[in-house]
């Protein structure tokens, strides 16, 4: 087995996600290669080369890669692949908008968003939101899988991996990166966090997230949100966890106000522990709540925000 | 232009679904099916740009069983001008309903193609950026704002650290997120108009694709059950429980 991991990065820095990607290919082999695929990236490239246990990092750097645009990269990973058993990227935007196009350059049926490896050719994967597994075996020479960052361990950073160029990534000419707004935040990134308090439509308006916002800080966690509370404009798209948003999977996930559509289950139901604050009793998301509280978010996260001030015992 | 709406049959997005007892899949037998809610929003905003005087043929596309017919209907109902159904039985894997639609793009040379990100029943997430790479076009992903009225088609994208701005070259495949529009619902007249539009029908022989499976799914289960929770009563009950039971905080 030889397995080729697309690194997530900004260039500046690599994506956590990369590391998760890399445990998921020690489980299928240990000859593993990671691509940064970027314009100036040396800082990405010398982050990459510290994860434990990877033979090289492969370093891309053309100015046609700055914006990870799908276009320009998916030849390069096409013209790679020929020299591997497998390449993994994780099942974030970066790697779901990516990897199938590269799949169908090669001719792959990518397997999407995998949560368990059963042998090099057999993987355990979430249908219908999370309400069914499925074990798949694909019969295509090359597999081309993304990977469920959340259900694998993020890798080590106490290697020093060599480092070499790469050349490929010509400018497609059918695609321009025009800018972004991205959501600063100094609080943990959602996927990665090890709590979340999280809020739906109950919180009625973005002014009320602030609670949670508050809540949030003293714990050390990341904010998160259902659909209803995005869609209703309370707070920004990368907000959303669920079926079609974020996966998380953190130790602790507190959801405030949210009723707990199966869609939104699907992207924290995995989480250690899940605390339910409704004060509908019932809401679904009491069905997966390890402790339930119903009651009044207005009075409850107040209250919830004095007791966490007393002293633990 | 024309633009091409390729949309599924899936399980209605509000049925709890069921695992099959032999574990081959999940029932779908008696089971409610709907158009994907991706696809509506697809549909939705081709038909936008047809009233804004961007588009002037809007036409919807399934792959799948004979059925299919009903969800293209729904489409017409919506508002699309005509429907193809390539008919095939199981609907194939993405990689093949991309080379389909592939076959499909060439025959009617639309200027743009719009999908939903993904169908709730695979939750793959594949078919249009696959398609947008057989094709070699430019490909907008997880679209939450498009404006194909320039030479270029700008898009704003819901990605992970929020929103990301590309322009495309023309033609572009263009996948829609969530809060690209707001579906219309079909009205009763325009239910009884669409059953008079044309409805054309292939099939993967007369494409001339291979639509065989690469996949074999070997089991179907349901996922793991969590235990039953407890309900606590006040604050600082559940600070406690957290700290010192469940020692998470």
């Amino acid at each position: 087995m030889s397995i080729l991991v697309i690194g997530e990065h900004d260039n500046s820095s690599l994506r956590p996600s990369t590391l998760n990607v890399v445990t998921a290919a020690k489980a299928l082999g240990d000859s593993i290669d990671v691509l940064i695929a970027g314009s100036e990236c040396q800082g990405a490239v010398h982050e990459a080369a510290t994860i434990t246990g990877i033979e090289r990092v492969l370093a891309a750097d053309e100015p046609a890669l700055a914006d990870g645009l799908a276009e320009n990269l998916a030849p390069l990973i096409q013209s790679l692949a020929q020299n591997y058993t497998h390449v993994l990227a994780p099942a974030t935007t970066y790697g779901k908008n990516l990897l199938p196009r590269a799949a169908a350059l090669l001719d792959v049926q990518q397997i999407s968003d995998i949560s368990g490896i059963e042998s090099g050719d057999t993987f355990i994967r979430p249908i219908y939101a999370g309400n069914a597994m499925a074990t798949v075996r694909s019969g295509d020479a090359l597999k081309l899988i993304t990977v469920r960052t959340t259900s694998f361990e993020p890798a080590e950073q106490t290697g020093s991996a060599p480092v070499e160029p790469v050349s490929g990534g010509v400018d497609a000419q059918l695609s321009t990166f025009a800018g972004e707004e991205l959501t600063r935040s100094e609080r943990p990134e959602l996927t990665t966090a090890d709590i979340i308090v999280s809020g739906g439509r109950g919180m009625q308006s973005s002014e009320n997230f602030a609670m949670l916002e508050a809540l949030a800080d003293k714990l050390g966690a990341a904010v998160g949100a259902s659909r209803a509370a995005v869609d209703a404009g309370y707070v920004p798209n990368d907000y959303q966890v669920g079926q079609t948003g974020k996966v998380v999977a953190p130790s602790v996930y507190i959801a405030v106000g949210i009723s707990g559509a199966i869609q939104h289950l699907a992207g924290m139901k995995d989480s250690k522990v899940i605390v339910a604050i409704n004060k509908d009793e019932e809401a679904p998301i009491f069905q997966v709540a390890d402790y339930g509280w119903v009651a009044d978010l207005f009075e409850a996260i107040p209250e919830l925000d004095k007791a966490l001030e007393a002293p633990a015992t | 232009m024309k633009v091409l709406v390729p949309i599924k049959r899936v399980i209605d997005a509000n049925i709890k679904v069921r695992v099959k007892a032999d574990h081959s899949g999940v029932e779908l037998n008696n089971v409610k099916m709907a158009m994907n809610p991706f696809c509506e929003i697809a549909v939705e905003e081709a038909i936008r740009l047809r009233e804004g005087g961007t588009a002037e043929e809007v036409i919807v596309v399934a792959v799948g069983p004979s059925q299919s017919q009903e969800t293209l209907r729904t489409g017409l109902a919506m508002g699309a001008d005509r429907a193809i159904l390539v008919e095939t039985d199981p609907i194939p894997e993405p990689l093949a309903i991309a080379k389909l639609l592939k076959a499909v793009a060439e025959k009617e040379n639309p200027g743009m193609i719009i999908l939903g990100k993904q169908a709730i029943d695979g939750d793959n997430n594949q078919t249009g950026q696959m398609l947008a790479g057989l094709l070699n076009w430019s490909i907008g992903s997880f679209v939450s704002k498009l404006d194909a009225t320039g030479a270029s088609v700008k898009v704003t994208r819901e990605v992970d650290g929020g929103l990301e701005n590309i322009e495309l070259a023309a033609p572009a495949v263009i996948t829609v997120d969530l809060r690209l529009n707001e579906p219309r619902y079909a009205s009763l007249p325009n239910i009884m108009k669409a059953k008079k539009k044309p409805l054309d029908t292939h099939t993967p022989e007369d494409l001339n694709v291979d639509v065989s499976p690469r996949l074999e799914v070997l089991q179907v289960v349901e996922p793991p059950a969590r235990a039953a929770g407890v309900l606590v009563n006040s604050a600082d009950e559940l600070v406690d429980k957290l700290r010192n039971e469940a020692k998470v905080i």
